[in-house]
């Protein structure tokens, strides 16, 4: 149980409370506080997966977000996910990790063939070789390349995790609690600004943590945590550690992601797994920080292999050791720190610096504590296969493009480092076009395009004393213009070491008669030749290479590979880096879960459910239901093992024999009110509405403005200035806001109000011979007579002691009322309809019925009014007013809409009366012409007609009136059928529209 | 996500509101006489201006309140917004 790499001191973590975990099926331990990588360091374990394309053995490189290898798959809670960092994953009691992209397993991985072919596989190698025969890709070559690259699995599980939005809204969003961050936050909070201070990792800190330096006599650390708690303290601040914002959207919008629980053992039943925030912020301020960058060298993604800094954080934050034989190799003084950290640990370093002798506060530190330093020299290619054992190192000539003195020096890591980047995605994001900043080798933030400011390493700063100012400065102006309070605060001493100038050298040059592969970026294998050749073969533009030879691209977002990729464009193509410019920045800057983004919206909660007063009534009673927009209806009530067909074929029966009760709450209804509503209607509607009485209900046709056919409905006269409009369900939400247009920016004038009442009225309609006589039964005190209560008239009455509204009013073509009362009373009015009902047979029928029941009228809906039809399409031009003014009327007189063969309104009849016709079915004169078949027309509607016991569809056919008695052919290619049909007229039951009006 | 400054409710989130075109296109008057040529412009003509446009936006899950909206089309940048009834210059 002893961890060989473990120091027996040092670290943040909880050396009290081991955790156990397996990593391939080996049983390991770690402290809490682990990182599943800092677990595997300690235990000796390097070797954590395989490349992408070469399968060459990896290990890890970084310590947080950075890390372009270390990608794991981890079981835990119950759930498995790939691709998780391992360098971020924290340890939890339980947790089972395991290698991807390697077969059979990490240690003997058969795609690594593909290592030792490399000559064949270099950028653009798919795309070249898979080309032929074409149809190969779908069925095999996609299916293998697949299978042999990626990454992790995805759970085929449902997700039970609960994963939460949140919106919040603050005067200043800082991004990062490193030095410049913590400072930004501080000054704002006491300027009495509302604070959200957001941190990546589980510590906060940044480099405080791991950098040798004082602030007020306080270690960096101290200074952090003390920092830290008075924010905690104050009720205008809001900390969060485990929080990357990772996205900046227009007008200040951030998004950021919070591992609420993955790192906790026990968890309430409520508490989500990770929350998305929605951050609008008035100001932001990125203090992101800084990634360092690699240099490349031969075989630099051996497993050993480290940037410098991370080896660091191991040593300071986990007491990790990465190697006990390190070699660091650096063109900067950070480095040092590094080495000099090792040797505090009794560990002896060997420094290669690529810069020439020379002398710095560092470099006399390292030279005094007796560290072996090599000025001018380089890792020419590192030795050792699933684990550096050796390396090659030379020292480097004077133009550095070859070296002397070659020999091999033993060594268990190797710890780089290239200089620093600062991490600009989200200033780039938020529309920040970025500048080349000659001193560091590296873009930072320009000219700001929204309220975002970058300070600190982020912006390139990258002393202690520089970024410190920065944030209070920053924090305290930003602030103060938002609360207009300013408190005076002192920006205190600090202490840290100078650091020397840098060598603007990135790539080491291959050794004479080798040709080891000197990785750029290691996540998609693209090395220093992929670069080469992508740029021979005439990729200039850096967007192009990236793509090509996909630098970049992946989870890691390129960042520890962008710059040394456009340094190599940049020297290949005899330019400077500005002249190259960068790739995209595009969020997320770290992968995020897709529970996360979808949050609470799924199954049941997806989108909301609309529900009728009467639904209980309907589940109770066997409705199998449809939805109908946000709203469930009953499609039809299903009597012992009848299938949709055989019940909406009873239920439509019903209606047209005896009488049948619908659900039709869910058409939209607006009450209209105003002195001049009954103007505002005749310009709504292609009818005349001046002249209707008080009492009487009418039917309307609205169009949009382009003539086409927007809604019909009938609206009703309820007293003399008020009205009741009804909509189709699909269009109620259309039309309120389509006379709210009207009404607020087109006609001012009008005095009328709009509002919309679907839901206050709970509406049944009643249809069906024997509906009068049910009716008066429901109303005994109320002359329902047809002279009493002719067709389109209205009434209100009381429905057993409930006040309601009866209209006479159909749809189904048959004598029909529909009865509103309140929504409340819903449920009582439908139970007393089915219980007065029983004399009559009555029996509720649902959408399929009542579809078939206005098809075999004649009566168009939504198949019919789909947005390419006018009024005369559909027979309704005896709608169209002649004489007055309203919506879309001067659109009809378009020369297209007016000529003779244009589509119109037919009914169908199959000639063996027996074979149902598809919907979408398209009109042709011979199904056995050569294609494309001249489409003459399509079946909008289908039903089986009850009346005539054979099928009937409507359809939209081409100069359709001349066409009636003509024999033509349904085809339809999905449901690979062919009728033949014969046209009719589309009014197949009542043409004359006797029984409405009996 | 845009963040749009209702003149009846404040700023709120793109999400309240819906889209509604060019908010300086005028609809001929009712019951006159419109060359086809004027009500074709009308109903099809819109420029796509890059820069700024004065636009319509409904605030439907708010005020109901339709509203102009001075927006950068490329940027995305809000200058002005202002009830329907007022001018934006």
């Amino acid at each position: 149980m002893s961890q060989p790499f473990r120091l027996n001191k040092e670290g943040l973590i909880n050396r009290n409370k081991k955790i156990s975990f397996t990593f391939n099926g080996k049983k390991l331990f770690g402290y809490e506080g682990d990182t599943i990588a800092s677990a595997l360091i300690a235990n000796g374990i390097h070797l954590v997966g395989r490349s992408f394309k070469y399968h060459r053995p990896r290990g890890f490189f970084g310590a947080g977000v950075e890390e372009p290898n270390a990608k794991l798959q981890v079981e835990f809670n119950g759930h498995s996910e790939p691709n998780v960092n391992a360098t971020e994953m924290e340890l939890v009691e339980g947790l089972s990790a395991t290698s991807q992209n390697c077969w059979p397993s990490v240690n003997f991985d058969v795609g690594a063939i593909n290592n030792f072919l490399k000559m064949f596989f270099p950028a653009g190698f798919y795309y070249k070789t898979f080309m032929w025969p074409k149809s190969f890709w779908y069925k095999i070559y996609e299916p293998f390349i697949r299978k042999a690259a990626g990454l992790g699995v995805a759970s085929i599980e449902k997700d039970k995790e609960r994963y939460e939005h949140k919106f919040e809204y603050c005067d200043l969003l800082v991004t990062g609690s490193g030095p410049s961050g913590l400072a930004s936050a501080y000054a704002a909070a006491k300027n009495g600004a509302k604070v959200i201070l957001a941190e990546d990792k589980p510590r906060f800190g940044g480099t405080l943590l791991t950098d040798d330096v004082s602030i007020d006599n306080l270690s960096g650390k101290d200074w952090a945590e003390k920092i830290i708690t008075e924010l905690k303290s104050m009720p205008n601040v809001t900390v969060k550690n485990r929080s990357q914002v990772f996205g900046y959207y227009d007008h200040n919008m951030l998004v950021m992601f919070e591992r609420v629980s993955d790192h906790l053992e026990k968890k309430s039943k409520f508490t989500p797994r990770q929350r998305l925030w929605y951050i609008r912020a008035k100001e932001t301020i990125l203090s992101t920080g800084s990634i360092e960058r690699p240099i490349v060298f031969g075989n630099n993604d051996t497993p050993g292999i480290f940037l410098s800094a991370a080896a660091k954080e191991y040593m300071k934050v986990y007491g990790v050791l990465v190697g006990k034989k390190p070699l660091i190799f650096t063109n900067n003084d950070s480095a040092y720190e590094t080495a000099l950290e090792f040797k505090k640990n009794n560990v002896e370093p060997i420094i290669l610096d690529t810069r020439e002798e020379h002398s710095s506060e560092l470099i006399d530190e390292a030279k005094s504590k007796g560290i072996d330093i090599r000025f001018s020299h380089g890792v020419i290619v590192a030795n050792g296969y699933k684990k550096v054992k050796s390396a090659k190192i030379g020292k480097l000539n004077k133009d550095k493009n070859s070296f002397e003195k070659i020999e091999t020096v033993d060594c268990d890591c190797i710890c780089v480092s290239g200089f620093w980047t600062p991490s600009v995605h989200l200033a780039s994001q938020s529309g920040n076009k970025l500048k080349y900043e000659e001193k560091i080798d590296a873009f930072i933030p320009d000219k700001k395009k929204q309220h975002e400011t970058s300070v600190g390493a982020a912006n390139g700063s990258f002393t202690l004393e520089e970024s410190l100012k920065h944030g209070f400065e920053n924090g305290s102006n930003l602030s103060a213009k938002i609360t207009e309070t300013k408190t005076e605060i002192s920006i205190p001493n600090v202490n840290e070491k100078k650091y020397g100038a840098h060598d603007k050298f990135w790539c080491m040059p291959l050794p004479k008669n080798e040709n080891p592969k000197r990785f750029v970026d290691f996540q998609n294998d693209v090395s220093v030749s992929d670069i080469e050749i992508a740029l021979r073969e005439g990729y200039r533009s850096i967007e192009h290479v990236k793509r090509y030879t996909t630098l970049g691209m992946a989870t890691d977002q390129g960042r520890t590979s962008n710059l040394n990729g456009l340094q190599l464009v940049s020297n290949i193509e005899n330019k400077i880096v500005p002249e190259v410019g960068h790739t995209t920045f595009r969020p997320p800057f770290t992968p995020i879960t897709i529970g996360t983004i979808v949050g609470r919206e799924v199954g049941m909660e997806y989108m909301p459910t609309r529900k009728t007063p009467m639904h209980e009534w309907h589940e109770k009673n066997n409705a199998v239901f449809v939805d109908a927009g946000a709203w469930k209806r009953p499609r039809y009530y299903k009597l012992g093992s009848e299938t949709l067909f055989e019940a909406s074929k009873r239920e439509a029966k019903n209606v047209r024999e005896n009488v049948g009760i619908c659900d039709v709450t869910t058409l939209g209804k607006i009450d209209i009110k105003g002195p001049d509503a009954a103007e505002f209607l005749n310009r709504v509607y292609t009818n005349a509405w001046m002249k209707l009485p008080v009492g009487k209900a009418r039917y309307g046709l609205m169009l949009r403005e382009d003539g086409i056919v927007m809604d019909d409905g009938t609206t009703t006269r309820i007293s003399e200035n008020h009205y009741h409009m009804t909509t189709t369900t699909a269009q109620a939400a259309n039309v309120l806001s389509h006379l709210e247009y009207y009404l607020q920016i087109v006609w001012p004038e009008l005095n009328v109000n709009v509002v919309s009442t679907t839901e206050q009225w709970a509406g049944a309609a009643i249809a069906g011979p024997k509906s009068r006589d049910m009716l008066s039964k429901l109303y005994p005190d109320l002359d329902v007579s047809n002279e009493a209560l002719p067709f389109m008239s209205y009434k209100e009455a009381e429905f057993f002691g409930v006040p309601s509204r009866i209209f006479r009013i159909s749809f189904s073509g048959e004598l029909a009322y529909e009865i509103n009362v309140k929504s409340d009373h819903g449920m009582f009015m439908w139970e007393k309809m089915m219980e007065v009902g029983k004399d009559f047979g009555n029996q509720p029928y649902g959408t399929e019925a009542l579809s078939t029941l206005r098809i075999e009228m004649g009566h168009v809906a939504g198949p019919e009014l789909d947005g390419r039809t006018i009024p005369s399409d559909v027979s309704l031009n005896g709608l169209v007013s002649k004489k007055k003014d309203f919506i879309g009327k001067n659109s009809l007189g378009r020369e297209a809409f007016n000529v003779e063969s244009r589509q119109k309104i037919v009914g169908l009849i199959p000639i063996d009366r027996k074979s149902s016709i598809p919907e979408g079915s398209h009109i042709v004169q011979d199904q056995n012409a050569k294609l494309p078949n001249p489409k003459l027309g399509h079946v909008s509607s289908s039903c089986w007609s009850v009346e005539n016991n054979n099928p009937f569809s409507l359809a939209i056919m081409k100069d359709g009136k001349n066409m009636i008695g003509k024999k033509f052919f349904a085809v339809s290619p999905l449901k690979n059928k062919s009728i033949e049909v014969e046209v009719i007229s589309s009014h197949y039951v009542d043409p004359e529209g006797k029984r409405v009006r009996s | 996500m845009l963040y749009i400054k209702c003149p009846y409710c404040g700023l709120r989130a793109q999400k309240e509101f819906s889209y509604g075109g060019d908010a300086t296109v005028k609809r001929p008057n009712i019951n006159e006489e419109v060359s086809s040529e004027d009500w074709d412009n009308f109903v099809y003509m819109r420029k796509s201006p890059r820069g700024k446009h004065i636009e319509l936006w409904q605030h439907i899950a708010g005020c109901r309140q339709w509203i102009k909206v001075q927006r950068d089309t490329a940027t995305h940048e809000i200058f002005q917004t202002a009830k329907v009834t007022e001018e934006i210059r």
